[in-house]
C-alpha cells in the first residue's frame, strides 16, 4: 500500500437549476492521496469551497459501495470514469496521474433533467418500473416457496439481469440517450422467472411504452451502455426485450 | 410515560394468531378514507407502503433518496434467515426464536422474537412470488447456507446482493401501488418534524431537498421506517445519507428512545486509509472461515512487509486466546480483540492521526492448503473489491481489516404492535428498538425489516385505525401544525446563520464520531463515557456557533441537509453515552470493561434485565429513564462463553 | 401514462421495421452482386442474364415494388428514429470518449444518405437512362472506364460495406435473434456478408480500370 500525493485540475459543470444555463468551472484539487475514492476527493474540494465561502459542487452519492446506484457522473467523457465495472464512488484516485486534467459532467439526457450541477432527476426510471416492472402478488397470498422449482441456470440468468442498480450510466453513455439497457434488464429478469409469465406480455408493452414516453432515444446497438455498466449488465437483454415486445404485440388480444 | 408492551399472553406459539384475532379491522370501503404517512422506503417502509396501499389505504411514502429503490437496505450482502428447514437439519420456528433470543444476549422481548421467527416463513414465500432471484440448487429448489456460526443452514441468499434483490422486490410492489394510485411517493423529501395533535401523531413536516420547500402533511397516523443511527460514529458501513433525524424529531416530541447504547460492530471491514475517509466498507464475515487473523508480536515490526515477518514473530491472537473457536469467535469478541491489540501498538497499515488501526487477515495458509483456485472461487469477488479499494492484492499480501459499526439495535421504543409511546406513531425495521436485544445475529436484519413491513404493520395499523375510527379533521392552519412548520423554518434559518461560521458540518461530525467511537465504541468504561459526556456538549455548542453552510436554503443544498442530520446526531450521541453509562453490565454489543469475568462479558440479569427507554425532557443531558422489565418464560438466560 | 400502442408506434417496433426492411434490401444486394458476377463471363453472359430477368416482368416488378416498399419503410423509420435520438440527448457533452462502438455504427446516419444518393445515381445511369439500352455489358464497362465514375462507385460500395456490416449485426439484436451460445457468430456473419459483397462489388470497377475486363 504505497501512498502518493497528486494534484489535479478539475473542470466541473456548474448549473444552478434545471433551466439555468450551465458552464464549466475550474477547481484545483491539491495533495490528493491516491487512496482516496473519487467522491472523497470531491468532498475535500467541497469542504475547501465551503470554508472559502463558496457553494460546493452538488453531486449525488449515498452508499459509496457501488450498490445503491445513486452516484454517477461523466469523468473525462466516460460514465463512472475510466475503471471498468466500477461506479464512480468505488473509483479510486490511483487511477489518475499527477497533474491530470479532469472534466466532470452530469448525465446528459432529455429524460434526465439536471437538478443542479452534477445531480440529475432519474425519476423516469421509476416511472418505467411503475408502468409494469413488477409481479402482482398480494401480500400474504403467496404459496409455499419451494412449490415452484426453478432451474438453477434460469435463476442465475435472472439474477444477472436483476443486478442492475438503476444508476443511469447506460443512458448517459448511449449516443442516443436510450434507456434500453435499464428497461431490458427488468423485462428480462421478470420474463425469465416462471412467476413472471402471467403478466409477461402486458409488462413488456407497458414498460416499453413508458420508456418511449419519457423521451429516451432508441437503441442503435452501439454497445456503449454495456461497456460502462458498473454491474456488467449485458446487451443480450436488449435483444431479449425486443423479442418480448414483438411476442407481446403478436399475442396480445387487447386492442391497440 | 407508561411503557405497556401489549404483549399477548398464553402459549408463545399462539400469541400472534390470538392477537390478530382480537385486533380491530377496517372494512375495505372505509380504508380509502384513512390517510397513512410512511417515512422511509427500505425493506420495512417499502413493504409497509406497498402492503397498506394494496389493502386500500391512502398512503403517502417519503424518502430522502432520489428513488425509493436506493434505501440502504440495498447494501445488505449476506442473506435472510427463515426457519423453513429445507435442509432437513432440524431447524424450526422455535429454534430460530431460541437462537435469536440467545444471540441477543437475553435483552429482547420473547413474544416479539417468536413472532419474527414465525413470520420468517412467509417472507420467503412472498419474496419468491415477487420474482426475487434467490440462489437455487440444481434440482430447482431454494439453496441455503449457514451464516454467522448458526448450527443450521437457514440463510437464503441472492449472490452477495440479497438486500438489493429483496429491496427491489419491495420497491416493485411499491411501484405497482404508485401506479394504482394508492401510494403517493415523495422522493428527495426529508422529514424534519413530527406533528402531534391532541396527543396523537397526525403528520409530518417535510423539506423538499430539490427546492427547499417546507410542507406539512397531515394524516391519521405516521409510520417511521427510517433505519438506524450508525452514522453517529461518522465512519460506519452505512450509506452517507443514513441519519437519525426522523426518529430523533419523534423522540423530541415524546417518543421514548430505547437502548441507544446497543450498537453492533462488524469485525471484517476495510480499515480507514486516511483522515479524509468518508465511510467504511464491509466485507463478508465468511472471510474468517479461511483467513487467519494476526498482528506482529513486536512493535518495531508493524511497518515491515508482512511477508518479511517470520512465523515466530506473528501473534495469532484469536487462535491463542480462544483455542476452541479461534478465528471464528463471535463478532463482538473478534472486534474487541482487534481493538486491544492495536491499543497495544501492534496495529498495522497506514497511520491515521498517529494510530495504526488494522490487523492482518492472512490467506497464505488457506491458499497453500486449498490452492489459489479454490480461494478464488470462494472469495474472488471480495478479493477484487478489496483490491479496488486498497490497491493491494490479497492473494499476495495479507488483507488488512478492522471493525466498523454497521447496525444499531437500539431505536424508538415500541410495543408489540410496533406503536411508539406517542399514540398513532408506529416504527418498523431498524428504526425501532427491535427484536435483536443487545446483539443481532447475521442475516436477521432483512428478516426483521420485511416481517415488520409486510406482515406486522398492515395488521397493527388496521387495529389502530379500527379503534380510533374517525379523527376530527386537522387543518394546516391549526397552531400545532403551524408550530411544527415554524420549528423547521427556524432550524433551517439557525443552521444557515451561525454566529461565527467557520467549518463545514463534516468537520464537526468527524469530531463527534471520533469521541463516540473511542469512548462509546467496542469497549466502554465509566471514565471514558463521562469524558464523552463532557466533550459532546462542548462540541455541540461549537457546532451551532461555527457551522458554515454556503448557498441558499431555497434549492438543492447538500451541506444544509448534512448539517441538520449532524445536529441531531449530537443529541443522540449524548443519549447513547448516558445509556451506556447507566447499563452497568456487559451484554451483546455493549461491553463495559468493568463488568467482565476472565475477559468474557458479564451480564447482570438481577439488575439490568430491562429495556431502557429514555424520555426527552428538553435537556439532552437529563433524559428520564423508564424501564420495561424483561421476563423469559421459554429461553432461560445462560452465559455466553467462547473459550 | 401511455398504455397500449401498436408495435410500429414504439421505438423498438421501428427498429424491427428497419431490421426487416434492411434484411430485404441486403437480400437483394447479395442477389444483385451474384448476378453481376456474370460480368467476368463476358458480354453474352451478362446481357443474356439481363434479358432473362426482363423476360419475367412479374419477378422484376414484384422485386421493384417490394424494394420500393422496403426502402420507404427503412428510410421512414430511420428518419423518425434519428429525429428522436437527436433530441433525446438534450445538451451535448464537452468530452465524450467512446468505449465500445465502432466506425460503422457511428457513421450509419452518414452512410445511409450517401447510399441513397448513390442509389439514385446508379438507377439513373444503368436502369433509367442507360447509354446503350439492352447492352448492359457495354454500359458498365464504358462507365467504369471513366475514373471519376469508378471512384464514385468505389466510395459508394465502401459506404455500403460499412452500412450493412453494422446493419446485419444490429438487425439480429433488433428482432431479438439472440442466444448466449451463438451470439459471437452474429458479428462473424455480419463481417462475412459485408466483406464478400463489398470486395466483390469493388472488384467490378477495379477490374475495368486495370483492364482485366474490357469491351
Amino acid at each position: 500500500m504505497t501512498d502518493e500525493l497528486i494534484n489535479l485540475t478539475l473542470h466541473v459543470w456548474r448549473q444552478r437549476g434545471p433551466n439555468g444555463p450551465g458552464s464549466f468551472e475550474t477547481h484545483h484539487a491539491k495533495d490528493i492521496t491516491t487512496h482516496m475514492s473519487f467522491l472523497e476527493m470531491l468532498d475535500v474540494v467541497n469542504e475547501d469551497l465551503i470554508e472559502k465561502g463558496e457553494e460546493p459542487i452538488a453531486f449525488d452519492y449515498d452508499c459509496r459501495e457501488g450498490i445503491c446506484g445513486t452516484c454517477g457522473m461523466v469523468v473525462n467523457g466516460v460514465a463512472h470514469g475510466p475503471q471498468k465495472l466500477t461506479t464512480v464512488c468505488q473509483l479510486h484516485m490511483r487511477q489518475f496521474e499527477d497533474g491530470q486534467e479532469i472534466w466532470l459532467e452530469p448525465w446528459r439526457a432529455q429524460g434526465f433533467p439536471i437538478v443542479k450541477d452534477l445531480v440529475v432527476d432519474r425519476s423516469g426510471f421509476d416511472r418505467i418500473i411503475q408502468a409494469g416492472g413488477y409481479i402482482s402478488i398480494r401480500t400474504g397470498s403467496a404459496s409455499e416457496a419451494n412449490e415452484m422449482p426453478i432451474a438453477k441456470d434460469v435463476a442465475d440468468r435472472a439474477m444477472d439481469a436483476a443486478a442492475c442498480i438503476g444508476c443511469g450510466a447506460c443512458v448517459a453513455a448511449c449516443p442516443n440517450a436510450s434507456a434500453s439497457l435499464f428497461t431490458a434488464a427488468k423485462i428480462s429478469h421478470l420474463s425469465l422467472m416462471p412467476q413472471g409469465q402471467v403478466e409477461r406480455a402486458d409488462r413488456a408493452r407497458k414498460m416499453v411504452a413508458q420508456m418511449d414516453a419519457e423521451g429516451f432515444g432508441a437503441c442503435t446497438n452501439h454497445g456503449e451502455c454495456e461497456a460502462v455498466c458498473p454491474k456488467g449488465v449485458s446487451l443480450e437483454w436488449i435483444a431479449r426485450m425486443n423479442r418480448e415486445l414483438v411476442r407481446a404485440m403478436v399475442k396480445s388480444k387487447t386492442p391497440a | 410515560m407508561e411503557l405497556r408492551s401489549h404483549e399477548p399472553t398464553g402459549p408463545i406459539e399462539e400469541r400472534w394468531a390470538k392477537h390478530k384475532e382480537a385486533s380491530k379491522l377496517v372494512a375495505p370501503a372505509n380504508r380509502r378514507k384513512h390517510n397513512i404517512i410512511v417515512v422511509g422506503s427500505g425493506l420495512a417502509g417499502g413493504a409497509a407502503s406497498a402492503s397498506l396501499g394494496e389493502m386500500g389505504y391512502n398512503v403517502k411514502c417519503f424518502c430522502y433518496q432520489d428513488s425509493p429503490r436506493r434505501a440502504h437496505s440495498i447494501a445488505a450482502q449476506g442473506g435472510i434467515n427463515a426457519a423453513k428447514n429445507y435442509q432437513n437439519d432440524g431447524d424450526s420456528v422455535y429454534r430460530l426464536f431460541y437462537d435469536t433470543v440467545k444471540g441477543g444476549d437475553f435483552r429482547s422481548r420473547e413474544s416479539n422474537v417468536y413472532r419474527l421467527a414465525e413470520l420468517s416463513l412467509h417472507i420467503i414465500d412472498q419474496a419468491v412470488a415477487q420474482g426475487v432471484p434467490f440462489a437455487r440448487e440444481y434440482g430447482g429448489l431454494l439453496a441455503n447456507r449457514s451464516f454467522g456460526g448458526a448450527q443450521v443452514s437457514r440463510t437464503f441468499y441472492a449472490r452477495g446482493q440479497t438486500g438489493q434483490q429483496l429491496l427491489l422486490g419491495a420497491y416493485q410492489a411499491l411501484s405497482r401501488q404508485i401506479d394504482a394510485g394508492t401510494v403517493e411517493m415523495f422522493a428527495r423529501h426529508e422529514m424534519l418534524e413530527l406533528i402531534v395533535h391532541d396527543g396523537r401523531a397526525r403528520g409530518i413536516v417535510t423539506r423538499c431537498l430539490n427546492t427547499g420547500k417546507v410542507t406539512p402533511h397531515i394524516a391519521d397516523m405516521v409510520v417511521l421506517c427510517t433505519g438506524g443511527y450508525s452514522n453517529v460514529f461518522y465512519l460506519s458501513t452505512n450509506a452517507k445519507g443514513c441519519n437519525c433525524t426522523a426518529t430523533w424529531r419523534a423522540h423530541r416530541k415524546g417518543a421514548a428512545f430505547a437502548n441507544p447504547c446497543y450498537t453492533q460492530i462488524h469485525p471484517t471491514c476495510i480499515p480507514q486509509a486516511g483522515s479524509y475517509q468518508s465511510k467504511l466498507t464491509l466485507m463478508s464475515e465468511s472471510l474468517r472461515n479461511d483467513g487467519r487473523v494476526w498482528v506482529p508480536r513486536k512493535k518495531e515490526d508493524v511497518t515491515k512487509q508482512p511477508r518479511d515477518i517470520p512465523e515466530a514473530d506473528r501473534f495469532y491472537y484469536l487462535e491463542e486466546r480462544y483455542p476452541a473457536f479461534g478465528n471464528l469467535v463471535p463478532r463482538d469478541v473478534a472486534s474487541r480483540n482487534a481493538l486491544y491489540v492495536t491499543n497495544d501498538g501492534l496495529g498495522v497499515g497506514p497511520a491515521v492521526n498517529g494510530e495504526r488501526r488494522g490487523v492482518y487477515l492472512d490467506f497464505a495458509d488457506a491458499i497453500g492448503r486449498l490452492g489459489e483456485q479454490t480461494i478464488r472461487e470462494r472469495y474472488g469477488n471480495l478479493f477484487e473489491m478489496y483490491e479496488r479499494i486498497t490497491g493491494d492484492n490479497p492473494y499476495e499480501t495479507p488483507m488488512r481489516i478492522y471493525p466498523a459499526t454497521h447496525y444499531t439495535m437500539g431505536g424508538l421504543w415500541v410495543d408489540y404492535n410496533l406503536e411508539a409511546t406517542i399514540p398513532g406513531l408506529f416504527v418498523g425495521g431498524e428504526a425501532n428498538f427491535s427484536d435483536h436485544g443487545s446483539n443481532r445475529l447475521g442475516a436477521s436484519a432483512l428478516m426483521q425489516g420485511l416481517a415488520d413491513g409486510y406482515f406486522v404493520l398492515p395488521f397493527t395499523v388496521g387495529n389502530y385505525l379500527g379503534h380510533i375510527r374517525t379523527l376530527p379533521p386537522l387543518s394546516e392552519d391549526h397552531p400545532d401544525v403551524q408550530a411544527a412548520i415554524q420549528a423547521v423554518d427556524d432550524r433551517v434559518r439557525k443552521l444557515m446563520n451561525a454566529p461565527d461560521p467557520k467549518h463545514a458540518p463534516e468537520h464537526f461530525h468527524r469530531q463527534l464520531g471520533k469521541v463516540i467511537w473511542e469512548k462509546c465504541g467496542m469497549s466502554r468504561n465509566a471514565e471514558a463515557l463521562e469524558e464523552a459526556l463532557e466533550k459532546i456538549p462542548e462540541l455541540r455548542e461549537q457546532f451551532w456557533r461555527e457551522v458554515k453552510i454556503t448557498g441558499s436554503g431555497k434549492d438543492l443544498n447538500q451541506t444544509l441537509e448534512r448539517a441538520g442530520r449532524v445536529a441531531d446526531f449530537f443529541e443522540l450521541g449524548e443519549l447513547m453515552c448516558i445509556d451506556a453509562l447507566n447499563r452497568k453490565e456487559s451484554c451483546g454489543g455493549h461491553f463495559r470493561e468493568e463488568y467482565q469475568e476472565k475477559g468474557e462479558a458479564l451480564r447482570d440479569d438481577t439488575n439490568f434485565s430491562y429495556v431502557a427507554a429514555w424520555e426527552w425532557t428538553g435537556n439532552p443531558a437529563e433524559p428520564r429513564l423508564h424501564k420495561e422489565p424483561l421476563t423469559f418464560e421459554y429461553v432461560k438466560p445462560t452465559k455466553r462463553s467462547y473459550k | 401514462m401511455q398504455r397500449a400502442l401498436t408495435l410500429y408506434q414504439t421505438t423498438i417496433g421501428k427498429k424491427v421495421v428497419m431490421a426487416l426492411s434492411g434484411g430485404i434490401i441486403v437480400g437483394f444486394v447479395i442477389g444483385h452482386f451474384l448476378g453481376n458476377l456474370n460480368l467476368y463471363l463476358g458480354p453474352e453472359a451478362l446481357n443474356g442474364y439481363a434479358a432473362k430477368l426482363h423476360s419475367m416482368p412479374a419477378l422484376v416488378w414484384g422485386t421493384r415494388i417490394l424494394l420500393l416498399f422496403a426502402f420507404g419503410a427503412h428510410i421512414g423509420s430511420a428518419y423518425q428514429l434519428w429525429r428522436r435520438n437527436v433530441t433525446a440527448r438534450g445538451s451535448h457533452y464537452k468530452r465524450r470518449k467512446d468505449q465500445a462502438t465502432d466506425y460503422a455504427a457511428r457513421t450509419m446516419y452518414w452512410t445511409g444518405p450517401i447510399l441513397l444518393l448513390y442509389l439514385i445515381y446508379h438507377l439513373l445511369e444503368f436502369t433509367i437512362l442507360p447509354t446503350h439500352p439492352g447492352d448492359v455489358y457495354r454500359n458498365v464497362v464504358e462507365a467504369f472506364q471513366n475514373p471519376w465514375i469508378s471512384t464514385f462507385y468505389i466510395a459508394g460500395n465502401l459506404a455500403l460495406g460499412l452500412h450493412i456490416f453494422h446493419g446485419i449485426f444490429s438487425a439480429f439484436q433488433s428482432i431479438g435473434a439472440n442466444h448466449p451460445r451463438y451470439n459471437s457468430y452474429r458479428r462473424d456473419l455480419a463481417i462475412a456478408i459485408s466483406a464478400v459483397v463489398t470486395l466483390g462489388n469493388l472488384s467490378f470497377p477495379i477490374s475495368v480500370l486495370t483492364g482485366i475486363v474490357t469491351l
